[in-house]
């Protein structure tokens, strides 16, 4: 049912996996994003950078789904999608997946109910087929994603797992679906320095299979080493964008803390 | 964590296993108690005619808690739907009219709060406090104060499908069973349930993968909604009778037996099986403890002390962390003085 629903990637020549256009994000009287341009190329790592509140969780949330923008459009593999039918629903029928930050995972349910919620294997009569959901948990905790602990069944519950292995279940939801584009937000903000280099391999991993990415990171460390290209938003607005090997480490770090003490400067 | 351990906890894992238990041995103790009335059929006959209205709200109940919601409107909804039901048999003479505007009437009912609570945004226990105030209140309106006496009423097929005798046994509870049976379906294994489940864990979760909040709430209203109005003719048809204030005293005891069951008040985790052993326990401790000849005053204190147990229990068995937590407390207070143990 969901195979049929699924757009045959191969079949289309696409340059872009997304496109935002003017995107505009209001609450309320809050203007959260205005005006942004972003995409990400077919098998790009894009890293997206920038203070609390610059607008990176929401645009997140709209590429994903979650919300709705105020304004602007999304294109999806070149082609523009009808805000109105936006969902998260659609979004993963698209093949965008996305590990939200420390957001994911519902904490009292079983890791089966937590890999297909939203998307369950049901069977003739509406009821969901645990024997198969559980087969193919326990399946993808025995593929080496690196964040298994010992003792971990599709039966754990997901408060009894370590922050690495939450992040790993929800690394391993987005790949059982095959995701063409995995939105990671923060991914690396509760794990161990060891977990962390798995995390990064992952994002290359991505990468090394002609799929895309877009990485949330405060690590500026982090993202500078995988990212393609790198996204600075500053207050709701794209601030500057940068090519791999275009701006240094250093650089870069410079480049924040000067845009930050430029608020600063604003406000005093 | 060492095999024998674990063995233990997936034991403990079986749904309301602890609480079938307690039940059992509360039956136990009645036997031994009061073996002249335990030891016979006839009590349980009677309480299967009497246990099946508070089992189909608590099952019910269940599901909105699991949600992390409450709905206190369903007193209401039992005097509404009773009224409705009453109405059309004793001045229209129409049963199955009756009882298809009987379950609509729910179904407005719960359909108002899921709007009230997803839409506009009002927290359930304010938003379902504030209809069972208006839904009480218009059906005293409605029946101008007056109750219904429906001394004819088992002449019905109506009364005889739904609350009729095979023998001495009431098939009310057989209605209750499929209740039970088609919640714990709906919980556990359609998505409807799976969702509730999220939406009760962690809504901003729920959100993120894709579940309809809003839709599966209201949805989750109008059910409670229908399942109230159901327990309303249930209840109306075995009386005989319908008075204004029939759901009046149905609304803790009703939650009592969820909370008895295992149940979450914090949503997320539910247990229909043990919300069924806590409607018994809830429904037999009066019964039971007058036939052993304890006055009746103490009912509602051992009531208290089931639950109390019940709900330290299943902290104990589910949050080892924070049971462990009560233990200390209570060791605490216990060694007066003294500082309680380091965690």
């Amino acid at each position: 049912m969901m195979a049929a629903a699924r757009p045959d990637p191969a079949a289309q020549s696409w340059r872009h996996i997304v496109r935002l256009e003017k995107v505009g994000m209001t609450f309320g009287k809050v203007q959260a994003l205005s005006q942004v341009d972003f995409e990400v190329g077919r098998n790009e790592i894009v890293g997206l950078v920038g203070d609390n509140g610059a607008g990176k969780s929401t645009l997140i949330k709209i590429v994903s789904g979650v919300l709705r923008p105020t304004a602007g459009s999304i294109w999806v593999r070149d082609r523009r999608i009808d805000l109105d039918d936006y969902s998260v629903r659609m979004a993963h029928e698209l093949r965008i997946e996305t590990v939200h930050q420390g957001q994911s995972l519902g904490e009292k349910q079983p890791l089966w109910r937590n890999l297909f919620v939203g998307r369950q294997i049901v069977g003739r009569f509406g009821f969901i087929d645990v024997k198969k959901e559980k087969a193919i948990a326990d399946g993808l905790l025995r593929q080496a994603i690196g964040f298994r602990g010992e003792g971990i069944t599709a039966d754990s519950t997901v408060r009894d797992l370590s922050g690495g292995e939450r992040q790993g279940i929800a690394i391993a939801r987005a790949m059982h679906f095959e995701a063409d584009l995995i939105v990671l937000d923060e991914p690396t903000a509760a794990l161990a320095v060891s977990e962390v280099r798995k995390v990064l391999a992952f994002v290359e991993g991505v990468k090394a299979g002609g799929r895309a990415c877009i990485y949330i990171e405060h690590n500026l460390a982090h993202v500078h080493e995988v990212a393609d290209r790198l996204v600075v938003l500053d207050r709701g607005r794209v601030a500057a964008e940068f090519a791999k090997g275009e701006i240094g480490l250093t650089e870069l770090t410079n480049h924040l803390v000067a845009l930050h003490e430029g608020h600063a400067g604003v406000r005093a | 964590m060492s095999a024998p351990e674990s063995g233990r906890i997936r034991l403990l894992q079986i749904e309301g296993l602890p609480i079938v238990a307690v039940l059992l041995v509360l039956v136990a103790a009645f036997m031994i108690a009061a073996p002249e009335v335990f030891l016979g059929y006839r009590i349980y006959m009677s309480f299967l005619a009497t246990v099946p209205p508070l089992l189909v709200l608590a099952v019910a109940l269940t599901l909105v808690i699991a949600a992390g919601e409450i709905d206190l409107s369903f007193p209401s909804i039992i005097a509404l739907s009773g009224w409705v039901l009453a109405y059309c048999v004793h001045e229209l003479d129409s049963p199955w009219v009756g009882l298809v505007l009987a379950l609509a009437a729910g179904a407005l009912v719960g359909y108002v709060n899921g709007v009230l609570v997803a839409r506009v945004g009002i927290p359930s226990i304010i938003a379902t406090l504030a209809t069972q105030f208006l839904w009480g209140g218009l059906t005293t309106v409605f029946s101008q104060g007056l109750s219904y006496s429906l001394g004819e009423v088992e002449q019905l097929l109506l009364w005889q499908l739904l609350v009729g005798r095979i023998g001495p046994f009431p098939l009310q509870s057989l209605w209750a069973l499929a209740v039970a049976v088609v919640l714990w379906l709906v919980l556990n294994r359609r998505r409807f349930g799976e969702h509730l489940l999220f939406i009760g864990d962690n809504v901003k979760v729920a959100e993120v993968v894709g579940v309809n909040v809003a839709r599966e709430k209201i949805r989750m209203f109008v059910l409670m909604g229908v399942m109230a109005a159901l327990a309303s003719v249930l209840l109306t048809l075995e009386n005989r009778n319908f008075f204004n204030t029939q759901g009046s005293g149905y609304l803790l005891e009703v939650m009592a037996a969820v909370f008895i069951g295992g149940t979450s008040v914090f949503g997320g985790k539910a247990s229909v099986v043990g919300t069924v052993a806590g409607s018994f326990i809830i429904g037999m401790v009066e019964a039971g403890l007058v036939a052993t000849g304890l006055q009746g005053f103490w009912v509602r204190a051992v009531v208290g002390m089931v639950f109390l147990s019940a709900v330290v229990g299943h902290l104990v068995i589910e949050e080892p962390e924070r049971g462990r937590g009560v233990l200390h407390a209570v060791r605490g207070k216990l060694t007066f003085g003294r500082k309680s143990p380091p965690g």
